[in-house]
């Protein structure tokens, strides 16, 4: 049984005169304890997966899906009657600790809050304790005294532990990390994933982890949702999907990336993919990686249909699987 | 080290409120000789002897040059001397003091009464930006900002006054008897008051609206915090810096807009005291008043800048150790 099964997720939102298409037939699936990775380049919409998840998307958005559960039930998240899961089965860390906490509140008191929709009759005295010794765990030293400090006080590394013990706090059912690493330097992204590490070794929860880092998916994650301009272009176990990528687009994100281990050449620029995502108000009719895709022929000007590898794996591509 | 900046900071602030204390009185005693009318003639009427003319401008100092009259007007300030009454006598100081505590009480009571509910106005606009509710306050709060003071007091005066006689028409009350004081309060409070509460209910909502965009308000709302916690806490206690500033400004603005309400309810008052004064053209009495009103209006700021510091921990942090920046 999977804990979360979302099929045919669309979001666009209504502006003057057109509407953006952020999201066009998205399917997701995340099984009991499994870890499953977003990964795409900005704008492929992996951002809008996750807040439409938790119906954090602003008022304007349109959300629509074709069939969606979680944990047994199914939920209509058109109908932001996922504001229950908030807090309690699923929790978010996000991307930029320096503005995810509130500057004018000490870390304990905003720690303390956060958990207040999770367990409701809770004394402020037995919040303040759990949240001291979580912060502890995610090694924050000194936590009693840190409590009582506020978000300035806290170096970036160290904000992104306290975020990361936010979701520990409420131990979610679903934990949605939104490129938890983005916006921190190298040594501190190595001590961040490290304490995910930990963390998903210790804890049942399942995990979504949108990243435009391949690295830090094939890090953290079992299986990877591959997206380009709001639509699944492929999915499958990240191993597979890492080495015999099948869709063009997978193949170019990972090309992009550094290889740690190959010989440093100054004179060769870094990879990068020509072209830009399509705007999402005029995106084209066929496959909508055509566009900037190496492998392009007559057929990408219809809809690539969903196709199977070998091992059973989806993507979306008009090419013979290599 | 750590209370030195601290020092410093208070000394900066210090220096920068006497230096516009200082400059206000140069401005005002160059303004007092702008009014037009000799105040010789005036006071002592049109009849009087050139010697009598003479004796009384070098009374009230105005034979010797503006410098020379700061200068004095300082040198009597250090031994609490703000001059004399030209027509009785009485030190100014003591009229000044007798007239302080009803505008005081006016100003602080047009103030409590513009934040207890303009606070609350902008909470409800915040909370459901343009629905019905917001759009009814915006309408009224813009009213309320465009109508003068002048003009709702007399508004009130004509209707729960003069018409339905449910409040007294003139004066402060009887001394001694606060209930009566009170009473008489409400209506000058409501006419100083009903534009800051329009004011404060725009600006608070505004800024309520700019701190419930940002992040970090996003992050309690993705773990469920109620959101009526995340607008009386979260989002008020940044959101309410840019007011705490405005309030400072508008204290002194209470006190020159408690004048008019002075004049049309007949209070005893510093803004009475003043418009008589400026009326039989008794210049050390409009210096003395407008003086304490200047010091009161530097005196407010400065104390709404410190507790702006003190709400921040950013500023607070930044204060004690001495850090910019």
């Amino acid at each position: 049984m999977t804990l979360l099964t979302i099929e045919n997720l669309n979001v666009s939102y209504r502006g003057s005169g057109r509407s953006a298409h952020i999201l066009d037939g998205v399917d997701i699936e995340i099984g009991h304890g499994q870890s499953v990775g977003l990964a795409g380049e900005s704008g492929s919409g992996k951002s809008t997966v996750a807040f439409a998840l938790l119906g954090l998307l602003a008022d304007n958005a349109e959300v629509s899906a074709a069939y969606a559960a979680f944990d047994g039930r199914t939920q209509d998240f058109a109908a932001r009657e996922t504001a229950s899961l908030r807090g309690a089965d699923i929790a978010m860390i996000f991307q930029d600790p320096m503005t995810a906490l509130n500057p004018m509140f000490t870390i304990g008191t905003q720690l303390v809050d956060i958990q207040r929709r999770r367990f409701q009759k809770a004394s402020r005295k037995a919040l303040w304790a759990r949240a001291e010794a979580v912060l502890a765990d995610v090694g924050v030293q000194d936590a009693a005294a840190r409590m009582h400090r506020y978000p300035h006080e806290f170096s970036g590394g160290m904000r992104q532990r306290v975020v990361i013990a936010m979701a520990l706090l409420v131990e979610p059912k679903l934990l949605i990390a939104d490129e938890p690493t983005t916006a921190l330097d190298a040594t501190i992204e190595a001590q961040v994933v490290d304490v995910l590490h930990r963390l998903r070794q210790r804890t049942s929860a399942s995990m979504l982890v949108v990243s435009h880092s391949m690295g830090l998916i094939a890090e953290l994650c079992d299986s990877v949702v591959v997206m380009y301009a709001g639509t699944v272009v492929e999915s499958g176990k990240v191993a597979d999907v890492l080495h015999r990528p099948r869709h063009p687009y997978t193949r170019a994100l990972l090309a992009c990336e550094i290889d740690p281990f190959a010989a440093f050449d100054p004179s060769q620029d870094l990879a990068t993919i020509p072209g830009n995502v399509p705007d999402p108000s005029r995106r084209p009719k066929g496959c909508i990686f055509a566009g900037r895709c190496p492998a392009r022929h007559d057929r990408c000007s219809e809809k690539p249909p969903q196709r199977h590898a070998g091992d059973g794996r989806p993507y979306a591509c008009w090419l013979e699987a290599a | 080290m750590r209370s030195a900046s601290l020092q410093i900071h208070l000394a900066f602030k210090l220096a920068t409120a006497l230096l516009a204390v200082a400059g206000s009185v140069v401005l005002l005693l160059a303004l007092t000789r702008l009014i037009p009318g000799d105040p010789a003639t005036v006071i002592l009427g049109s009849r009087a002897t050139p010697e009598a003319v003479a004796a009384l401008n070098a009374r009230i100092g105005l034979d010797r040059s503006l410098v020379e009259q700061a200068f004095a007007f300082f040198g009597r300030l250090f031994s609490g001397d703000l001059g004399e009454d030209v027509f009785n006598g009485r030190p100014v100081l003591n009229l000044v003091l007798a007239a302080l505590p009803n505008t005081a009480a006016l100003a602080i009571s047009a103030m409590v009464t513009a934040v207890v509910l303009g606070v609350p106005l902008a909470l409800l606009s915040a909370r459901w930006p343009g629905g019905k509710v917001d759009r009814l306050i915006a309408f009224l709060s813009v009213g309320f900002i465009s109508t003068p003071s002048f003009v709702v007091s007399v508004f009130l005066l004509m209707v729960f006054s003069v018409t339905l006689r449910w409040f007294p028409v003139l004066g402060a009350g009887e001394s001694g008897d606060l209930a009566d004081q009170l009473w008489h309060l409400v209506l000058p409070t409501a006419a100083l008051a009903a534009g800051w509460v329009g004011y404060i209910a725009r600006l608070l909502r505004s800024s309520l609206l700019e701190v419930l965009s940002e992040s970090h308000i996003r992050t309690l709302r993705a773990y469920g915090v109620s959101e009526a916690k995340i607008l009386m806490k979260y989002a008020l206690k940044p959101a309410v810096l840019p007011t705490v500033a405005v309030l400072g400004m508008g204290f002194g603005e209470l006190l020159g807009g408690a004048v008019f309400a002075e004049v049309i309810f007949n209070r005893p008052g510093l803004g009475s005291l003043i418009y008589d004064a400026i009326r039989t053209r008794n210049y050390p009495v409009v210096q003395g008043g407008v003086f304490i009103i200047v010091l009161l209006y530097v005196l407010t700021n400065l104390i709404a800048d410190l507790s702006q510091s003190l709400i921040d921990p950013r500023e607070r942090a930044r204060l004690v150790s001495g850090r910019g920046q």
